[in-house]
């Protein structure tokens, strides 16, 4: 009796790691792959306003996505918003940072400050956005108002620039928060090295492009994972900005999904686009966890 | 024995817990949350509260109800239907086909229904030959409404009679400083003023060829780019911050003297009447020039959903006061529109609500009701967002109206199966 | 540049120094901007707001719009403001980032300290669940909450973003972890501490700034999330977002544009909050999990 109850402790303390860990496995395994493999197979279907499993018609969703026009502005809009987005926020992030990295008093209210956006849902922040954009309302107004009346700012009804006020908006919302990614590599790099650097006669400038910058390319790849994912996703940034318009100018593949998918009936090609998107963040996020997991292996 | 108690005290509580308050209550899934909507909803409201029923609001904002569609179709899936929601068109019919609806058949024979419902607004409240929704009201689409005062410093006291005096009468308000045409940027308003263009460009048999039976030449034709053109010219009479606007706020500027008209379904009145406006005296409706006599209308109908038990009788309960005479006349009263019910007297309605029935029911009588386009009553959803496609893309850029018409064809073709 | 500040001594390097500041804080005003006008809007009546400038302080200071917003604002037939979806949120939020952070903690220090075969494998399956759109899962997800009982309901989002969150504080905690030296581990072991004696004795109280870092990434996520709440919860179960979009939307002819910026402010004051009393634990936190140097 008692060998048995230690032999059951036994296994129960052996496998007690892996127990913890089931469920959340489980729950993964539910929730993220099945539901792809789920969606995956709604994109092979004629499903319309509700999932039709019965209706298989193979790839033929896919060719209708790639026929469709606003699939190709969606994917044009991506392409010019996701570089812009991604370089722009990079770029910003290295410099807040290495700015507040000087030494500055009020170094805390500064980050609080460059950070606080990324706490806000765009859906709070987008009203305030939209007026400031507006012609009629905002910033062009206010500028009338101080007297100086040529002052043009429209891009926000403009249907050509309208896709770059949401550029600016999703700067503003995310670049903080690459800032305080790089200040964390920063802090993490050790100071006797620049006090060496510095010794050798390298100029602040030199310090960082030769011996700080290249240290960060773990945050650089960090920080690119992290906006390419949002960038992609970025759903409540169009919809409480422009609505995807003027007209659907600023359609981007997140609100192209959610249309066609729920608005439309058009189920199937909805889930064809779901697809497109989830392989398009795999071809960037895979190679990712690979370097990931490998770089672990060495420890 | 004791394993069957235990199964069913489980089973019991499992009940006990699955099913929603038990309290007689309707849950309303609907997109009526301004104003004027909102004041007209609430008589209903109270009219079941009234006989005991408890009011479950479930409002869903964004005009046109694309959001409250999403909603809709988790709570379906989630197998935790609404009591009723509002919802319109070929959107009743398709939520039908999927087998989601109750059948109100026995209510609707005993209170005969089919006596009293135009054949027109049938076509959608019945699937199969089975009722599944309560038609609400009759909404028509091609009006425009005019801020009176203006209009009369421009020199007009009787509504423009052809598109060339529509015209003329928008220079002249561009020319005195107001803005000309009160709108709103969004996908669905621009198509609510494309089918009043087709219409008046067209007449009805294109619009019907065009728009209903969605035939490629039709809307292809050299008719069609001319109502593209004329989707060019009003563009030019908006102010340069109507992207994005709701319509009850363009409805707010011709109410503030800001704008001269707008053209918007009668909903609109609401607004109008909301803000202390009478019909002949603050402001005109007349048809949109060049469709007199025809009516594009929707109708804006509660489908009753499959639900269990007790709900199913204060659903029922909910049916039938919304096609009771009293309500539909109190309710249309409010929110501007017509009864669905063609047996309602008249006398509680203003002057443009007359003219709405009058102009109904000829419109009915001579074959010119029409379903709108803009608002799901002529083409299924997929169809009717292709053209929204097309149409918003043309307002909003500086697109030909040549490319727009093959865009339109193309774009319809694709959406069509 | 340094050689320059040296060479031209100390107005130069001051020169540098105003022009550092003077950048920093233009760029304070391009973050601030948007607040400042919601915060302004806010105390501003309507008529002032039409007829003012936008980035004037109210003229009239009035704190009736929060009133509003709080307690009175139309969200479709019921007026009686968002304070109930205010409650909403915090009845989904606080679950979900408890029960997520502690079995992020868990699985962290699973795939650290009790390796298996594989683990690797594990931690990447889980890792990639981060990174998918939320719009993939929305069909399927409906449907699983319907079967289950929770569609519309607070449980029925705890679930999601537990589901949904997992991925991010494993990959939090296991990051730091990682860098947790195995010795004390060991040690402890051969003391003879079990599983939970070790985590909760020795890992658990070193790991404070990770879970700063996990709780503020996940009750901002969670709290603003507008996809999850539009789609799977309307009505009276609604979060905090999916209401203030409704209360945007849902005009009574006139914007009340104060209103609606009172209550944006409301909606976004807990993130707000933990963002300015936890900040600074969260750039410490970033430094020693999740970003490695």
């Amino acid at each position: 009796m008692s060998n048995k109850n230690r032999a059951i402790g036994d296994w129960l303390r052996h496998h007690l790691p892996r127990l913890v860990l089931s469920p959340s496995v489980a729950m993964t395994i539910f929730f993220v792959y099945g539901f792809i493999l789920y969606t995956a197979y709604i994109s092979m279907t004629k499903s319309k306003m509700l999932p039709n499993l019965s209706n298989f018609i193979g790839l033929d969703n896919y060719g209708k996505l790639w026929k469709t026009l606003n699939w190709q502005v969606a994917l044009d809009n991506l392409f010019i918003f996701g570089s812009l987005y991604i370089i722009i926020c990079g770029l910003l992030g290295l410099f807040l940072a290495i700015l507040l990295d000087q030494k500055i008093r009020t170094e805390g209210f500064l980050r609080t400050t460059y950070l606080y956006p990324m706490a806000l849902s765009f859906i709070v922040t987008g009203t305030a956005w939209k007026w400031f954009l507006n012609p009629g309302l905002g910033l062009e107004k206010s500028m009338h108002a101080l007297g100086w009346e040529s002052f043009k700012f429209d891009w926000l009804i403009n249907p050509e620039m309208a896709i770059y006020t949401v550029v600016i908006a999703g700067v503003w919302q995310t670049s903080g928060f690459v800032m305080a990614m790089f200040l964390a590599g920063l802090r993490g790099i050790d100071s006797e090295q620049l006090k060496a650097a510095q010794l050798d006669g390298a100029s602040t400038l030199q310090t960082y492009w030769r011996i700080i910058i290249p240290q960060l390319h773990a945050v650089f790849l960090s920080a690119f994972v992290v906006l390419a994912h949002m960038g992609i996703k970025s759903y409540d940034l169009v919809v409480a900005l422009t609505g995807g318009g003027p007209g659907r100018a600023t359609e981007m593949p997140a609100t192209f999904m959610y249309s066609y998918t729920f608005t439309r009936n058009q189920m199937g090609v909805g889930a064809a686009s779901a697809i497109i998107m989830l392989m398009t963040i795999a071809a960037i996020i895979v190679p990712y966890l690979y370097a990931e997991t490998r770089e672990k292996n060495n420890d | 024995m004791k394993y069957n108690l235990l199964k069913s005290t489980m089973l019991a509580s499992a009940i006990a817990v699955t099913l929603p308050a038990q309290a007689a209550e309707v849950e309303v899934l609907h997109w009526w949350t301004s104003g004027g909507e909102a004041a007209a909803l609430n008589v209903l409201k109270q009219d079941l509260e009234g006989q005991g029923i408890g009011w479950k609001d479930m409002p869903v904002a964004g005009g046109g109800g694309t959001e409250a569609m999403t909603v809709l179709r988790s709570r379906v899936q989630a197998g935790n239907a609404p009591t009723a929601v509002q919802m319109l068109g070929f959107d009743i019919q398709d939520w039908a086909a999927e087998g989601a609806t109750a059948n109100l058949n026995p209510l609707a024979k005993k209170e005969g229904w089919d006596k009293v419902v135009p054949a027109a607004l049938q076509r959608f409240s019945k699937h199969g030959g089975n009722w599944v929704a309560s038609p609400v009201n009759v909404h028509s689409t091609n009006w425009v409404w005019a801020n009176k005062k203006i209009l009369g410093e421009l020199g007009y006291d009787q509504p423009p009679a052809s598109w060339g005096d529509f015209i003329a009468l928008l220079d002249k308000a561009k020319s005195k400083g107001y803005t000309a045409l009160a709108h709103g940027g969004q996908a669905w308003q621009d198509a609510t003023i494309f089918d009043g263009v087709v219409l008046s460009t067209g007449g009805p048999y294109f619009y019907k060829k065009a728009m209903v039976e969605l035939d490629s030449e039709a809307l292809g034709s050299d008719t069609m780019k001319t109502a593209f053109d004329r989707m060019r010219q009003l563009r030019g009479y908006v102010d340069a911050n109507f992207s994005g606007r709701d319509w009850n706020l363009a409805s707010a500027m011709v109410i503030e003297n800001k704008a001269a008209v707008q053209i918007m379904g009668d909903w609109a009145k609401g607004e109008f009447i909301n803000a202390g406006k009478k019909p002949g005296e603050d402001f005109m409706c007349f048809r949109v020039p060049g469709t007199q006599g025809m009516v594009t209308f929707n109708s804006d109908q509660f489908v009753m959903f499959k639900v269990g038990g007790s709900s199913a009788k204060s659903q029922m309960a909910m049916a039938k006061a919304v096609m009771s005479p009293k309500f539909q006349s109190a309710f249309n009263v409010v929110k501007g529109s017509v009864p669905a019910r063609t047996d309602v007297p008249n006398t509680d309605f203003d002057a443009c609500g007359k003219k709405g029935m009058k102009d109904l029911a000829e419109a009915s009588a001579s074959g010119m009701l029409m379903g709108s386009m803009a608002h799901g009553h002529a083409a299924p959803a997929a169809v009717k967002n292709a053209l929204y496609d097309v149409v918003t893309n043309h307002f909003n850029s500086n697109m030909s109206s040549t490319d727009a018409v093959s865009q339109l064809v193309s774009a319809i073709e694709g959406a069509k199966d | 540049m340094t050689d320059t500040l040296q060479a031209n001594g100390v107005s130069s390097a001051r020169f540098w120094r105003v022009a550092l500041y003077t950048t920093l804080i233009v760029f304070a005003v391009f973050y601030l901007l948007p607040l400042y006008v919601m915060l302004t809007t806010s105390f501003k009546s309507l008529a002032e707001i039409r007829q003012g400038n936008m980035l004037a302080l109210p003229a009239d200071w009035t704190i009736e719009p929060w009133l509003q917003a709080w307690g009175k604002a139309c969200v479709g037939l019921t007026c009686e403001g968002i304070n109930s979806y205010f409650w909403n949120s915090i009845k989904m939020v606080v679950p979900a980032v408890v029960i997520t952070t502690v079995l992020g903690a868990l699985n962290g220090y699973v795939l650290t300290k009790w390796r298996f075969t594989g683990h690797k494998w594990v931690f990447a399956l889980m890792l990639f669940g981060c990174f998918i759109p939320f719009q993939i899962v929305l069909i399927p997800m409906s449907q699983v909450l319907g079967k289950l009982g929770i569609a519309g309901d607070t449980a029925g989002l705890v679930l999601v973003h537990t589901a949904y969150g997992i991925g991010f504080s494993t990959l939090f905690f296991r990051n730091y972890y990682e860098a947790f030296p195995s010795e004390l581990v060991k040690a402890a072991m051969i003391d003879g501490a079990g599983f939970f004696g070790i985590f909760w004795r020795i890992l658990l109280p070193s790991s404070g700034p990770i879970i700063v870092v996990t709780v503020i990434w996940l009750f901002t996520n969670i709290w603003n999330d507008f996809l999850f709440g539009a789609s799977f919860a309307a009505g009276e179960g609604a979060p905090m977002t999916v209401a203030l979009n409704n209360l945007v939307n849902s005009s009574t002819g006139v914007k009340e544009y104060n209103v609606h910026m009172a209550a944006a402010i409301i909606a976004a004051l807990p993130t707000l909050l933990v963002y300015i009393v936890a900040g600074r634990y969260f750039v410490r936190g970033l430094m020693a999990g999740s970003v490695k140097g």
